[in-house]
């Protein structure tokens, strides 16, 4: 017979108000198993769980029920209890009678009975309840960081400089991202490539970060600890080791005019290029789509200039592994396509702005180029057209965000300062010229943020319109902008030189695929999930993976940078110890019944059980199981779901154990 | 090919022209048009602005007539008629109650299962090769502006064709007569529609504004597959350019003119000497 004790906490009035404790008590001390039952007002203040340890001890209990609240709130209070009195603490079961009784009823009566009822099932599962222990895992004391932008970049400095060993996978030819392309940054106006680039050439040259440039993360294997990862290096044509970087083979690559992606297709670059001059690594890379040797074995110009010989026509993909305890995703954003082209049917884009039509209708990315010292037009603001410089220029903001017709309906909370800010670089750059932007509503939390956008309108003199454009047109050269002014009441039409549009923030390319390489969740917008939006923002649930930057949501430099430096300090926590603990509750196989049909391999969607065979000591096989890597379970449970040969069982919520539950309510 | 017609009011009214062109067009084609029998007018503006039912149950008694006389494909020429013919159908597919309710008010069974089709829609259907193979004088002299208005692409969500904002239909058909279709900025911008009788100021400057853009861009006429926008901009034209201070001289022709006469249909038999503005006077 066990020993059990019971707790019954008021927890102030939240409780004893809707039920009547004292007769919960006095009904529960009756069930059979029970030793002592007992109330106390706050069973988790520290005359509550003194009450408790002194009860273990005095009556030699070898289980203790608590009813009070939630276990999401206390379960880890009381387990600290009854491991103080040396009872082990799985087991420890609680009642929850305040969120799933007193709260939700108002009867005094019939909660009181549900709350013995639900003490009733706790008390018969802690008498199935085993001692179980936590599961120790080693640590590989190594991270991997997935993209290399100013997230990327800070979360794999913030790691390295603890003195832990980084891999930074960028699948661009250098590392820098959308940052490395801004102009100046809201609210300080600091040049982006100033504050940035010797962050890069820091991580480039840190002695604890190996730097995978035009790299893809292919796959993950294992678990927390213990990853195993598949990096594809994509063939650069060019040896890294023997390159200087010297720049010469781009000079005589004859294939000039291919559109630059760094300059989002508002410069040209050759064959053969570095992405900007301060691209690190400072080396290469040939764009095999339009060389002409690698086409047609033409040219080769390059080979021939080379003085180190470091351009390789047969370089081909490599693959290389890495061994790794952590990993932090960072991999970014990417604007919404606009137009008529869109990579999914649900978003129709706006034709009726005629990007991709008008070449002086462009997005904010593109504008940041043509402001950007390190530009195309080296910072002087020439419109795409003909290069004039425009005398009018209009911004439309939400271009994509919060529109549930055409667009996305979430806020891509960057834009309104970005915008701000383009309408005071241009004024900075066009003194004569005229900004206008039509805006839905301007969001600006943040420091110093509000007071930026004011000094944009106030001192620059943008001009801002409360009101959506229906409408661009193209007449002698002049782009017709016909929107409307709702605080004015009245429609608006400008004759505009050069139109930009604040597109609305998506998660990069092909994070899809890398978080279900990775088994992290992401919403129906791509963007990836944290495991708690407030308390948990970094991590996600797959133990060991960390999200920072823009692929979890919009968000600007400093926050991108902060949750990076979060991140990094999530991955130093679990690289502190020399091996992990975790919770002993996941499933095991009973490999003297499985029948091996596999059902809860292919099921279990954390690919955590395995094919496994059990030999006889001379090696002849006996018979196959599936086996639970212990790193890897979650604890779901759909293995037990599955199993035709009932083998597969959760430890501390065992099949015994529910059922008995089941069997003490009926 | 034998497709239900609904002509709606304008084609028995006012643009009887069009009526004529389409009649005279598609007969070249092999296309016969069965009238629905006891039509009745599609509620056009007027029904939804006042009554959502009302709007509902007129098209709706047309489409059950169309499912009455066995005609699953119903053809609309005008597109504010199919329009709300599309809407109609959408709203009761949707909503199994209204669907009842509509039935008893206009006293036969809904079926919505009529598609409805604009004139585009039936060329298409015909097929763009068997028109090119059709032609006998190709329309190589002239440079159409494609003219959509709204109705023809909007809402997307109710009529589902083309792109929105930028449509390309109408160019392809044009194309394969041999005409050489403009690009141009206004072709899903509104003439004014109503306004006409009401403001006609209104409907003065913005049909000034499509015939202006499609001159600026080179065209040397305008095509168009909505009655309303043909009387405002070929009825309207001479007091347009009035209005505006200019003079325009743009002929402005149905899509059924078009392929009417690359068929080898005279003027006359097409209606098209009934329009307002002949071409080049200037």
């Amino acid at each position: 017979m066990s020993r059990i004790g019971v707790f019954v906490c008021w927890c102030g009035e939240n409780i004893a108000r809707t039920v009547d404790v004292e007769k919960v008590v006095n009904s529960v001390a009756e069930l059979p198993g029970v030793r002592c039952a007992q109330h106390y007002k706050y069973m988790c203040s520290d005359p509550g769980q003194a009450m408790i340890r002194e009860k273990i001890a005095a009556e030699k209990l070898d289980g203790v029920v608590v009813a009070s609240c939630s276990p999401h709130m206390h379960l880890k209070t009381f387990r600290r209890t009854v491991a103080a009195a040396g009872l082990n603490p799985y087991l420890l079961e609680m009642a929850n009678i305040r969120e799933h009784c007193s709260w939700v009823h108002h009867d005094r009566d019939q909660a009181t009975a549900k709350a013995i009822d639900l003490i009733r099932l706790a008390v018969a599962k802690t008498r199935y309840d085993r001692k179980l222990d936590p599961i120790r895992v080693p640590v590989t004391r190594r991270a991997l960081v997935i993209g290399g932008g100013v997230a990327g970049i800070q979360a794999a400095l913030d790691i390295a400089d603890s003195g832990y060993e980084v891999v930074l996978v960028e699948r661009e030819p250098s590392i820098g991202g959308k940052m490395a392309g801004l102009s100046e940054t809201f609210p300080t106006l600091d040049c982006s490539q100033c504050i940035l680039t010797p962050r890069m050439v820091e991580a480039g040259q840190h002695p604890r970060i190996r730097l995978y440039t035009y790299s893809e993360v292919e796959s993950v294997d294992g678990f927390i600890g213990n990853f195993k990862v598949g990096i594809r290096q994509k063939a650069r044509y060019v040896d890294m080791s023997k390159c200087t970087g010297c720049g010469e083979c781009s000079k005589v690559c004859p294939l000039k005019r291919n559109l630059s992606e760094f300059d989002y297709g508002m410069g040209m670059r050759p064959a053969i290029y570095m992405p900007f001059p301060q691209a690190v690594p400072a080396r290469p890379v040939i764009d095999k789509k339009v060389c002409a040797k690698i086409i047609r074995n033409g040219c080769g110009l390059c080979e021939k200039k080379c003085a180190p010989g470091a351009i390789d026509f047969k370089d081909t993909d490599k693959m290389v592994e890495e061994q790794v305890g952590a990993i932090v995703v960072a991999t970014g954003y990417k604007l919404y396509s606009i137009g008529r082209e869109q990579p999914s049917g649900k978003l129709h884009g706006y034709g009726e702005y005629g990007y991709g039509k008008y070449k002086d209708v462009i997005d904010s990315l593109q504008f940041e180029r043509l402001v950007s010292a390190s530009g195309p037009t080296n910072g002087e603001l020439k419109r795409p057209s003909d290069g004039k410089i425009p005398q009018k220029v209009v911004f439309i903001s939400c271009v994509g965000s919060r529109d549930n017709a055409k667009g996305m309906p979430y806020c891509s909370k960057i834009c309104c300062m970005y915008t701000a800010k383009h309408t005071m670089l241009y004024k900075h750059k066009v003194h004569s010229g005229e900004a206008h932007v039509f805006y839905m509503d301007i969001r600006a939390g943040g420091k110093g943020y509000d007071e930026f956008v004011r000094r944009a309108i106030e001192q620059d003199g943008a001009k801002y319109y409360r009101g959506r454009v229906s409408k661009v047109t193209e007449e002698n050269g002049k782009l017709i902008v016909r929107g409307a002014d709702t605080l004015a009441g009245i429609p608006v039409t400008i004759e505009a030189d050069l139109v930009v549009l604040a597109a609305a923030m998506r998660p990069a390319d092909g994070v899809a695929e890398l978080a279900q390489k990775l088994n992290v969740g992401y919403d129906e917008h791509g963007f990836l999930l944290e495991s708690h939006p407030k308390l948990r923002p970094v991590e996600t649930n797959a133990a060991g993976v960390f999200v920072c930057g823009a692929c979890q949501a919009p968000k600007d430099i400093p926050e991108a940078v902060a949750q990076a430096s979060a991140a990094a300090s999530k991955v130093a926590v679990t690289f502190a110890a020399s091996e992990l603990t975790r919770e002993p509750e996941i499933a095991h196989i009973n490999e003297q019944t499985c029948a091996a049909c596999f059902a809860c391999v292919r099921t279990c969607p954390y690919h955590a059980v395995e094919k496994a065979e059990i030999r006889a000591r001379n090696g002849t096989l006996i018979k196959y199981t599936a086996r639970v890597n212990p790193g890897l379970c979650m604890g779901c449970g759909t293995c037990v779901a599955v199993c035709p040969s009932k083998s597969a069982d959760i430890e501390g919520f065992s099949e015994e154990e529910i059922y008995s539950m089941v069997e003490a309510l009926a | 090919m034998n497709l239900g017609y609904y002509p709606g009011c304008a084609l028995h009214g006012s643009s009887n022209d069009y009526e004529q062109s389409l009649r005279a067009c598609l007969g070249a084609l092999g296309v016969t048009l069965s009238e629905i029998d006891d039509w009745i007018c599609c509620g056009a503006t007027s029904a939804h602005s006042l009554n959502h039912k009302l709007a509902i149950a007129l098209p709706a008694r047309n489409l059950a007539l169309a499912h009455r006389q066995g005609l699953a494909e119903m053809f609309a020429p005008c597109p504010m008629c199919s329009m709300q013919l599309l809407r109609a159908g959408q709203a009761m597919a949707s909503d199994t109650r209204l669907r009842q309710e509509i039935s008893t008010i206009v006293e036969a069974d809904v079926d919505g299962g009529t598609s409805v089709l604009n004139l585009i829609q039936v060329f298409q259907r015909i097929g763009l090769d068997k028109l090119k193979a059709a032609v006998k004088t190709p329309l190589k002299d002239l440079k159409p502006a494609c003219y959509y208005g709204c109705l023809l692409v909007r809402p997307p969500t109710v009529v589902n064709f083309d792109d929105a904002e930028q449509p390309q239909s109408m160019e392809a058909i044009v194309g394969a007569v041999g005409a050489k279709p403009v690009e141009w900025s206004y072709k899903t911008e509104c003439c004014g529609a109503g306004m006409t009788m009401a403001k006609t100021e209104t409907v003065l400057e913005l049909s000034g504004r499509i015939l202006g853009n499609a001159v600026a861009h080179g065209a040397n006429c305008l095509v168009v597959a909505c009655p309303m926008c043909h009387v405002n901009l070929d009825m309207k034209q001479r007091e347009t350019g009035e209005f505006l201070h200019t003079k325009f001289d743009l002929p402005v022709y149905y899509l059924s003119d078009m392929v009417g006469m690359a068929l080898g249909l005279g003027a006359a038999e097409l209606g098209i000497d009934r329009h307002f503005v002949v071409g080049g006077k200037n």
